[in-house]
């Protein structure tokens, strides 16, 4: 039950979704975009999110595309995971899709709210930073596109007015080796303790963290020592592991300590698997 | 873009065209229960963890907690009092897969959904679609039971 009232519009196109957030505004309306809604209602029940307007953007298009068909991947932010998994396209993110939440939650989480969300684990982010997708946005200033490793820092850097279109990612790079694991506390729902994100493409192992931090990352930093093959594989994870950026989670799912540990388990398993792939 | 919380909306529920007046704001448990009278979905967590509001909209299960109304407007929406005596319900009783019963419309209505768009769902589909709800009871064995008995009717249906 959300505790408050807004107003909901369901545009039918990228100009009207915006004109309608432009004209919100002025109006002194405070206006989110909404994808699944899942993170809104659920927020907004626990007093963390409030706003006097949603901006529906399941009914535009460009936002439900899945075409798989040219030298370019390109997926609407308003997919839900589920149908992500279903038709799977990109199998790394398919993997990370699939550990998101649960099978119901999922027919509702799509691919833009997951990556855009206030809930720090976005790990759908992971599989896009290491195949180096691009990001479709639409906004106030009319549309852009960018690499989302120059737009992913903590979170997606979107503007006043903006939302996520598409995502598009090179067809050369959705069938490079990859690796994906995440390792919760207990069971099999639920949020990370870590989940690693990895690709292989040539000789360099791109990875992506999500759970250790109160953000996802991928690094320069700890690629470079991951990619070190001049050091013993043992060296190699250790210098990685201490490249991390700060601060770590240390909560009641896991100790600092305990993330790090799980992380270097995880990596020893990643660079087996991709290097016996070459 | 005059200021309405309230509006009328026209839903499609188990087959009937129900008119009700909701907030703009109000999730579709809260319509059903609420404004519809249909009960047997049930408020549970109210944060998409239990699966106790499961309800079908279009054919896949929503946790209905999770989803405004309004945004079901042009859907079909069904929901336990819809089902009508489907198969997955007589394994249920069949399995005794129940104690005090407060999962079992959303354990229904998500195995329900799960048979009729995957009725060759493996263990592991069988699992991964199961763990969207929670059986405080725990009869988990009997519920898988009741879900690969249906399964298997209905592929000798088919």
């Amino acid at each position: 039950m959300v505790p408050f009232d807004f107003a909901y519009y369901r545009p039918q196109s990228i100009v009207e979704a915006v004109t309608l957030f432009i004209e919100l505004e002025q109006k002194g309306i405070q206006t989110l975009y909404y994808g699944g809604g899942t993170e809104i209602i659920t927020l907004s029940r626990l007093g963390f999110v409030s706003t006097a307007a949603v901006i529906d953007i399941k009914a535009i298009p460009e936002c439900r595309t899945l075409d798989a068909d040219s030298d370019l991947l390109v997926l609407g932010a308003a997919l839900s995971l589920t149908e992500l998994e279903e038709a799977n396209p990109f199998p790394l993110l398919t993997k990370a899709a699939k550990e998101v939440a649960d099978r119901t939650a999922r027919n509702q989480i799509t691919l833009g709210g997951n990556l855009c969300g206030k809930i720090f684990y976005r790990e759908t982010a992971l599989a896009l930073l290491v195949a180096e997708a691009d990001i479709v946005i639409a906004g106030p200033n009319g549309f852009r596109q960018s690499r989302i490793n120059d737009l992913f820092h903590q979170q997606l850097q979107l503007g006043r007015g903006e939302f996520v279109v598409q995502v598009k990612v090179r067809r050369s790079d959705v069938e490079l080796p990859h690796f994906h694991r995440k390792r919760r506390k207990q069971g099999e729902v639920g949020y990370p303790l870590v989940t690693i994100a990895a690709l292989k493409k040539g000789e360099a192992i791109h990875a992506a963290f999500s759970g250790i931090c109160p953000f996802p990352f991928r690094s320069a930093d700890v690629e470079a020592h991951l990619n070190d093959r001049s050091r013993l594989t043992a060296e190699r994870i250790q210098t990685a592991v201490n490249a991390f950026p700060r601060p770590i989670l240390h909560d009641i799912e896991g100790s600092a300590d305990y993330r790090l540990f799980v992380a270097a388990q995880l990596l020893e398993d990643a660079l087996r698997e991709l290097e016996e792939t070459m | 873009m005059e200021k309405i919380t309230k509006r009328e909306l026209v839903l499609h529920v188990n087959g009937e065209r129900r008119t009700v007046t909701a907030r703009q704001a109000d999730t579709l448990l809260f319509v059903l229960r609420s404004g519809l009278g249909l009960t047997g979905s049930k408020p549970g967590c109210l944060n998409g963890d239990c699966g106790a509001c499961t309800v079908l909209v279009d054919g896949m299960p929503i946790k209905s907690c999770m989803m405004l109304a309004i945004e079901t407007v042009g859907k079909e929406i069904t929901t336990i009092e819809g089902l009508g005596g489907a198969p997955i319900q007589h394994a249920f009783v069949r399995h005794f897969a129940f104690q005090c019963g407060y999962c079992t419309p959303g354990f229904i209505m998500n195995a329900h959904a799960l048979i009729e768009r995957h009725p060759n769902a493996d263990q592991a589909t069988i699992q991964e679609w199961l763990e969207s709800n929670i059986c405080r009871c725990t009869s988990y064995q009997e519920i898988e039971a009741a879900v690969k008995e249906a399964l298997e009717a209905k592929k000798v249906d088919i």
